[in-house]
């Protein structure tokens, strides 16, 4: 029970229950699906970017706790940010799910909560699917990717 | 008939060294065998006793151990053909799975037979390798798939799949019991009912050899494919049975070695069934270890087999209906001991990520069923599938490691 609450933390579970900014977002400037093929999650992302500052970020979709918390985390965190800081992000991230220990924590606030993925190698995806949606939509202004 | 007892189970159990694994310090609970099943000892040495001691390539070879091992790869197809009780043993062709024996039927009965308009039918609820197959077949012929759909309960509605045949119908391919829902489909009036209007039918019977007596003869359906590794053998080998006077029309699959009679730079003629069929060197050690498999089950018996499985899925599926939070996907009359089920708020990945710290394995997802999966408009299911080796107390487990779910979820 304890290795789990490690994975499902509060902050998990409750962003899970009510994931923020989870809506479309009309007139957005960049969009991207995400599509897990192993488990059938999907996450639709939304950014408004005006001058290079991301104004509005949203999402949709239906996945587990992990995928929703992770996009609810990342759309509260990037809101506001440059461009440049969120594909700083992206990196961190990765980095964070997969790299043993990091030194970078302080840099990504809030999102530590899901360090405990890394624990669960076949759960990464589940975290990481909403940040590669992201980083479609930042790369090819519309598009679909795949955790594959 | 006498069913398999408690200590009968217990001695099961001892064939399987797998079964002894502990899982975050508990022991394994194995509900995945809709996946694949684990592997009794005894084939586990027969796969280790073919490399130590009857091992070379099969077939022309003129020495001791091309001959045994060609006796005993070709003593595997004998037992594979009185498994199913095919009329001849040439009816049965080794290949890699299911998989490439749907595959295989598409790309030479499907390609000589299957023209512009014409129609094959599947259901709602096949696996995606009884699907895609026949999705290229059609974009490469300009057929059209028709699928026959089922009922909430899971269950294909008979009569709407008969108002499907019609004279453009070319083949119906079915599964015999679904790998998500459980459900056995009525076969017998599908194949009937099809035959009346000289349509051939493929069974896909991946997940029905483990559990009940196959007899392609008795069910009179013209191909049937099955894989050893859901039979307690080994991966990498799997059964395409068809029936004689199509397989000698049919065109070959791949070209190579073995499928030949003479080649010259002209023209090449090709070896007689099951030959003509297996191009290249085959899984000699798989094809040996799913014989070694089959005389396992038939020595438990798969009436046995059947009965104690249905005891064990009445018993899961009534603990499970005891929480209203949990909903059981598929319900259909006639089931194989599989049951998917989903939390009404919590996601499957969640609930089998906690499952396997209690040491439960699961598999969660679409299952290889994703139309399925819209139908029932989920986004993934979980799914127990039991097998002989299981038990009720295993299935106590199994449902108290649910409440941790919730406990997680704190719900």
């Amino acid at each position: 029970m304890s290795d789990l609450r490690e994975l499902y933390q509060e902050v998990i579970i409750d962003h899970n229950r009510k994931p923020r900014n989870f809506c479309k977002l009309e007139n957005c400037t960049h969009e991207a699906e995400g599509f897990n093929p192993l488990c059938g999650d999907k996450v639709k992302l939304y950014l408004d970017i005006k001058n290079n500052i991301i104004n509005k970020i949203s999402f949709e979709g239906a996945g587990c706790a992990i995928s929703t918390a992770s996009a609810s985390l990342m759309t509260e965190f990037l809101m506001g940010k440059t461009v440049e800081d969120a594909e700083k992000a992206f990196h961190l991230f990765h980095e964070l799910m997969t790299a043993p220990a990091v030194s970078s924590d302080h840099e990504i606030g809030k999102l530590k909560v899901l360090a405990g993925v890394r624990e669960y190698p076949m759960r990464v995806k589940c975290a990481t699917l909403a940040w590669h949606a992201l980083e479609a939509a930042l790369q090819q202004d519309k598009g679909s990717v795949t955790t594959e | 008939m006498p069913v398999l007892s408690s200590a009968d189970i217990q001695k099961i159990r001892q064939d399987f060294p797998i079964l002894q694994t502990k899982v975050n310090a508990k022991p394994l609970i194995y509900f995945d065998n809709a996946a694949s099943t684990q592997k009794p000892k005894v084939v586990i040495d027969a796969v280790s006793s073919c490399y130590e001691k009857n091992y070379s390539n099969v077939h022309r070879g003129v020495h001791y151990l091309s001959a045994k091992a060609t006796e005993l790869f070709e003593s595997a197809r004998d037992t594979v053909q009185n498994f199913i009780n095919a009329k001849h043993r040439e009816e049965i062709i080794f290949v890699r799975g299911t998989t490439e024996a749907i595959n295989l039927v598409a790309q030479t009965y499907g390609r000589a037979n299957i023209k512009s308009g014409d129609e094959i039918i599947i259901s709602t609820m096949e696996h995606h390798s009884n699907i895609v197959p026949w999705q290229m077949l059609c974009e490469q012929t300009g057929a059209v798939l028709k699928v026959a759909p089922i009922n909430q309960q899971g269950e294909i509605i008979f009569e709407e799949f008969e108002k499907l045949l019609n004279n453009k119908t070319k083949l119906v391919a079915v599964s015999y019991v679904s790998n998500t829902l459980g459900t056995i489909n009525p076969v017998e009036k599908i194949i009937t009912s099809a035959h009346e209007k000289d349509i051939p039918v493929l069974l896909d019977a991946a997940q029905a050899v483990s559990h009940m007596t196959v007899d392609v003869q008795k069910l009179d359906c013209d191909f049937l494919v099955f894989s050893g590794h859901k039979l307690y053998g080994p991966t990498g080998i799997g059964i395409l049975y068809g029936k004689k006077e199509y397989l000698e029309k049919m065109p070959p699959y791949q070209g190579g070695g073995e499928m030949i009679s003479q080649v010259t730079f002209e023209k090449t003629t090709y070896n007689v069934i099951p030959h003509k069929f297996e191009a290249g060197t085959p899984d000699v050690s798989g094809a040996i270890g799913l014989a070694s498999a089959i005389h396992y089950v038939k020595s438990i018996g798969l009436n046995n087999i059947h009965a104690y499985e249905n005891q064990l899925l009445q018993y899961i599926s009534d603990e499970i209906a005891k929480y209203s939070d949990i909903k059981i996907i598929g319900t259909a009359k006639h089931k194989t001991s599989i049951v998917s089920f989903v939390f009404d708020s919590i996601h499957a990945h969640d609930v089998g990520t906690i499952l396997d710290q209690e040491g439960v394995a699961i598999r969660t997802g679409h299952h290889c069923t994703m139309p399925l999966m819209h139908f029932y408009k989920v986004p993934a299911t979980s799914r127990a599938s039991l097998a002989f080796y299981n038990t009720p107390e295993e299935v106590d487990v199994f449902i108290k490691s649910l409440s941790k779910v919730r406990q997680v979820f704190d719900v």
